[in-house]
C-alpha cells in the first residue's frame, strides 16, 4: 500500500537551537506538509467516466503519481449505450487530501462526475467474495454450518472441497474468511467494494 | 462541408481550420505522411527545429506570447520521448499546446517495433489529456477536441498519437462544429454569492493584498485590464508570482514586486502581515508560501481559480471561488464600484505606511562595481535600453532568471516567458525562437545563463535558418550560479560540480552558427555593447561576463517564514541562517 501523503511530514516538530537563534522547526519545509493533526478518514468515491481506452490507467496513475491510497477499486461499464463506466474507489486520507483527490478526479477530461458516497450519499456498500475451502469430516460440516450462518451459498462442490459465494459488507467477508482459515481455507477471490446511494435518486 | 481525405491531410486541414499558422516539428519515419501533406500546401508553415524539446519550448513561447495554441509535430519513439520535457513544462505552467506524435502502425503496437514507445503511457501524467487514434473515423473529432481541451479551462498540453496506418487511411473530414467533449465542461463563471461575499470582505479589510499569478495572464488581456482597474479602484497593494509578472505594470504605484523565495522584502512582509489575501490565478506553490504553518498567519484568504484542484491544496482558504479570472474580476469590479470600501481611511493609510517602511529597506540593493559587471546591473541596463521598444523577454533557469524577474520591469502581459513550475534549463532559447516567429518585428531577448543555454544551444541554427534575430543575452558567471549559491549557503561552500571548467567561446560559437557574437567584460562598455546587440538585425549571442560570486537576494531560506528573509547585506549571518533540518527538506 502507498504511504499516505498526510503522513509524509510526521515526525518533525522538534525545536532546534542553532547558534544564537532559536528556530522552531515544526514543519520546516518548502514543500507542503499536510497538518498531521487532521485525522485520517476512509471514504468511498463513485466516479462516472467515459469507457475509453486508458481511462483506468489515468485514474490509477493519478493515485500512484500523487501518493494517494487505494484501499479498493472496482470498475465496470454500467451504461453500455453511452459507454459510461462506474469506478468505485475506497481511499484513505485527511479531509484535505480527500478533497484534493475529488478535485483531481473531477478535472480529468474523461471524468463526468465524482460523488463522495461517504458524505454525500448515505451509501450502501457491498462486496462479493468466492471462498475455496478444502477439508473432510468435521471441518467440512463446520464450514457448511458457518456458511449457512453467513448466508454464503455453495457454488461448487467436490467430495473434499467447497466454493462459497458470499456477499456483504467488507468486514463481514473478512470475518467469514478468518473463520474458514482453520477449516481448510485454500484461496479467496474478492471483487472489491461497490456502492450505491439509498433512496430514489441516482448519482 | 465534408471531404474525403487521408489522416495526414486531416491533421493539416484541422490545423488550418483552427487558424494555426506555424507548427514546430522534426520529421521521422512515423510522420512521413504528415510531412508529405505539409509539402502540398502553404497555409501552415513548418518550422524545423534541431531537437524535439526545442520544438515544444518554441511552441510554448509562441503560445504564451500570443494567447494562441502552440502546435508541434514529432515522430514516434525518440521523437516523442524528446518532447516529454517540453510537455511537462507546459503542463506545469498551463500552456496550451497540441502535439501530434507519429506512432508505429496499429498492428505493430505492443510488438516492440522499430521506434515504438508507449507515447500515451509516457505522456499521460505530463499532459492535460492525450489520445491514441486507432480509427480514422475518430480523427477529425479528436483533432478539434484537442484544441478545445488545450485552450479552455486551465490550459495545458494535449498529445495526439497517430499510428502511421491511420495517417495513410482515408476518411471523411468535417469542419469543426461546436462539438466539445461531452464530459468536459470547465466552469468559468464564479458563484455570484461568493463574489459578493469576497467584495464584502474587501470592503472591511484593514491590511489587504492582491496576490496574482499566471492564471490572470492565461485568462487573457481582459483579465489584465480588469485587474488593473480593480487594483486602482480599491487602492490595495499587489504582488505577483513569477508567472504573473506583467499583469499589473511594474511601474504602477501599488506594485510591491514579485513575492516568494526571491521576492522583495515588501511583498513577502505584506503577505505575512496581511489580514486579507486576495489570490487570483495563483496556486500557493511551495516557492511562494515558504514555511506553511507560518504562512500569512493572521489573514483570511480568498482564492479565485479555474482549477478546483488548485484550491485548498496547499493552503486552506476561507473563500474559494471557482471560475475564470476575467469573469470573476469583472463581477468584483462591478460590485466594488457600486459600493466601494474606504480607500483613504486611517487603516489604509497606516497599512501603506508600513509598506513604505518595508520598501525603504530597498531589498534588491546590491554593491555596485566599476571593475566587474554585476549581473543585476546588466539586467538594469538591458531594461533601460530596451524598455521603450516593443520587447519580449524569455529566460533560462537559475540566478539570471530571478534577477530578470527582479530587475526587468514588465509593463504588459505576455511579454515574459519563463519556465516557472518545472524550472527547465534550456527553455529560453527555443522559446525566443517561437516568440520571434510570432512577433517578427519585435525585439526578443533570452536572458540566459551560460550553463542553461548549452542545453538547447542547437536551436541557434533554427534561428539562423528562419532569420529570427533573437538576442541571447548570457549572464556568464562561469558557474551554475543558483547551484553554487545553494552550495555556499547550505553545503559549507563545497562547490560540487557547479563550476564550468570548459565553456565554449560563445563569440566563436555564434560565428560558427552564422550568427553574431559579442562579448562584454567591463561595466563601462556595457551600454554600447547592448546597443550594438539591439541594432544587429541577426541572431546574436551576447557573452556578458559577470561577477561569478554574486548571490541572488532577498532569499527565504529553507525552513523559514515570509518575515524571516535573508537580505543582501546579511551575508555575515549566513552560517546560522539555515538549519540542518532545512538542508534536508529542500
Ligand atoms: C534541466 C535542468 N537540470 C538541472 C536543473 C537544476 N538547476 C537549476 S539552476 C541551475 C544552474 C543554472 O546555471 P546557469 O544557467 O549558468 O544560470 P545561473 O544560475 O548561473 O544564472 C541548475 C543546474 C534545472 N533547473 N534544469
Ligand atoms: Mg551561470
Amino acid at each position: 500500500m502507498l504511504a499516505s501523503r498526510a503522513l509524509a511530514g510526521a515526525g518533525c516538530g522538534a525545536s532546534l537551537s542553532i547558534g544564537k537563534r532559536d528556530i522552531s522547526m515544526s514543519a520546516t519545509s518548502h514543500y507542503p506538509v499536510a497538518t498531521v493533526s487532521e485525522a485520517i478518514e476512509t471514504h468511498t468515491l463513485s466516479v462516472k467516466v467515459d469507457n475509453e481506452p486508458g481511462v483506468l490507467a489515468r485514474v490509477i496513475g493519478l493515485f500512484s503519481g500523487r501518493g494517494y491510497n487505494i484501499e479498493s477499486l472496482t470498475v465496470s461499464e454500467t451504461e453500455h449505450e453511452a459507454h459510461l463506466s462506474r469506478i468505485t474507489i475506497v481511499t484513505r486520507g485527511t479531509p484535505m487530501v480527500i478533497e484534493q483527490i475529488k478535485h483531481q478526479l473531477e478535472r480529468m477530461v474523461p471524468v463526468h462526475r465524482v460523488v463522495d458516497m461517504t458524505v454525500q450519499a448515505r451509501a450502501i456498500e457491498r462486496e462479493l467474495a468466492m471462498v475455496k475451502v478444502r477439508g473432510k469430516g468435521d471441518n467440512r460440516v463446520e464450514a457448511l454450518r458457518l456458511a449457512d450462518a453467513f448466508r454464503a451459498r455453495v457454488i461448487d462442490a467436490t467430495v473434499e472441497s467447497f466454493v462459497f459465494e458470499i456477499t456483504g459488507a467488507a468486514d463481514k467477508i473478512d470475518q467469514f474468511v478468518s473463520l474458514m482459515l482453520p477449516l481448510g481455507l485454500v484461496e479467496v477471490s474478492r471483487t472489491g467494494i461497490v456502492a450505491i446511494s439509498r433512496g430514489p435518486d441516482g448519482m | 462541408m465534408t471531404k474525403e481525405m487521408s489522416g495526414a491531410e486531416m491533421i493539416i486541414q484541422a490545423m488550418i481550420d483552427q487558424g494555426v499558422e506555424h507548427v514546430f516539428g522534426y520529421p521521422g519515419g512515423a510522420v512521413l505522411p504528415i510531412y508529405d501533406a505539409l509539402f502540398h500546401q502553404d497555409k501552415v508553415r513548418h518550422i524545423l527545429v534541431r531537437h524535439e524539446q526545442g520544438a515544444v519550448h518554441a511552441a510554448e513561447g509562441y503560445a504564451r506570447s500570443t494567447g494562441k495554441v502552440g502546435c508541434v509535430i514529432v515522430t514516434s519513439g525518440p521523437g516523442a520521448t524528446n518532447a516529454v520535457t517540453g510537455l511537462a513544462d507546459a503542463m506545469c505552467d498551463s500552456i496550451p499546446l497540441v502535439c501530434i506524435s507519429g506512432q508505429v502502425p496499429t498492428h505493430l503496437i505492443g510488438n516492440d517495433a522499430f521506434q515504438e514507445c508507449d507515447t500515451v503511457g509516457i505522456t499521460r501524467p505530463c499532459t492535460k489529456y492525450n489520445y491514441l487514434v486507432k480509427n480514422i473515423a475518430d480523427l477529425p473529432r479528436i483533432l478539434h477536441e484537442a484544441f478545445h481541451v488545450a485552450s479552455t479551462g486551465r490550459p495545458g498540453p494535449v498529445v495526439i498519437d497517430v499510428p502511421k496506418d491511420v495517417q495513410f487511411a482515408t476518411g471523411t473530414y468535417a469542419k469543426p462544429k461546436t462539438n466539445p467533449h461531452r464530459g468536459y465542461v470547465p466552469k468559468t463563471k464564479g458563484d455570484p454569492a461568493r463574489i459578493e461575499q469576497a467584495v464584502a470582505m474587501m470592503r472591511t479589510a484593514k491590511r489587504p493584498v492582491f496576490y496574482t499569478g499566471g492564471g490572470v495572464i492565461n485568462s487573457g488581456p481582459k483579465a489584465t485590464e480588469l485587474l488593473r482597474q480593480l487594483v486602482q479602484a480599491t487602492g490595495f497593494p499587489i504582488t505577483s508570482t513569477l508567472m504573473g509578472l506583467g499583469a499589473y505594470p511594474a511601474s504602477g504605484p501599488q506594485w510591491l514586486g514579485m513575492l516568494g523565495m526571491h521576492g522583495t522584502y515588501e511583498s513577502n512582509m505584506a503577505m505575512h502581515d496581511c489580514d486579507l489575501m486576495i489570490c487570483i490565478g495563483a496556486r500557493f506553490d511551495d516557492r511562494i508560501t515558504g514555511r506553511l504553518d507560518a504562512f500569512a498567519p493572521v489573514s483570511r484568504k480568498i482564492h479565485v481559480d479555474i482549477d478546483p484542484s488548485s484550491i485548498n491544496k496547499n493552503v486552506k482558504v476561507d473563500l474559494p471561488i471557482l471560475g475564470d479570472c476575467a469573469e470573476v474580476l469583472s463581477e468584483m469590479l462591478r460590485l466594488w464600484t457600486q459600493n466601494p470600501g474606504e480607500t483613504q481611511g486611517p487603516a489604509q493609510k497606516s497599512w501603506w505606511k508600513k509598506i513604505d517602511g518595508w520598501r525603504a529597506r530597498k531589498s534588491l540593493a546590491y554593491k555596485p562595481s566599476d571593475e566587474v559587471i554585476k549581473p543585476q546591473y546588466a539586467i538594469q541596463r538591458l531594461y533601460e535600453l530596451t524598455k521603450d521598444r516593443d520587447t519580449y523577454i524569455t529566460t533560462e533557469v537559475g540566478q539570471h532568471q530571478m534577477w530578470a524577474a527582479q530587475f526587468y520591469g514588465f509593463e504588459e502581459p505576455n511579454r515574459w516567458m519563463t519556465s516557472g513550475g518545472l524550472g527547465t534549463m534550456g527553455y529560453g532559447l527555443p522559446a525566443a525562437v517561437g516568440v520571434q516567429l510570432a512577433h517578427p518585428n519585435s525585439l526578443v531577448v533570452d536572458i540566459a545563463g551560460e550553463a542553461s543555454v548549452q542545453m538547447t544551444m542547437q536551436e541557434m541554427a533554427t534561428a539562423v535558418q528562419y532569420r529570427l534575430p533573437i538576442k541571447i543575452f548570457i549572464l556568464n558567471n562561469h558557474y551554475m550560479g543558483m547551484v553554487r549559491q545553494w552550495q555556499e549557503l547550505l553545503h559549507g561552500g563545497r562547490y560540487s560540480q557547479s563550476y564550468s571548467e570548459a565553456l565554449p567561446d560563445f563569440v566563436k560559437l555564434a560565428e560558427a552558427f552564422h550568427a553574431v557574437g559579442l562579448r562584454c567584460e567591463k561595466p563601462a562598455d556595457l551600454d554600447d555593447a547592448i546597443r550594438e546587440m539591439i541594432s544587429v538585425d541577426q541572431p546574436v549571442i551576447f557573452d556578458c561576463v559577470v561577477d561569478p560570486a554574486e548571490n541572488c537576494f532577498p532569499m527565504i531560506p529553507s525552513g523559514r517564514a515570509h518575515n524571516d528573509m535573508l537580505l543582501g547585506d546579511a551575508v555575515e549571518n549566513l552560517d546560522e541562517a539555515i538549519t540542518e533540518e532545512g538542508k534536508v527538506m529542500v
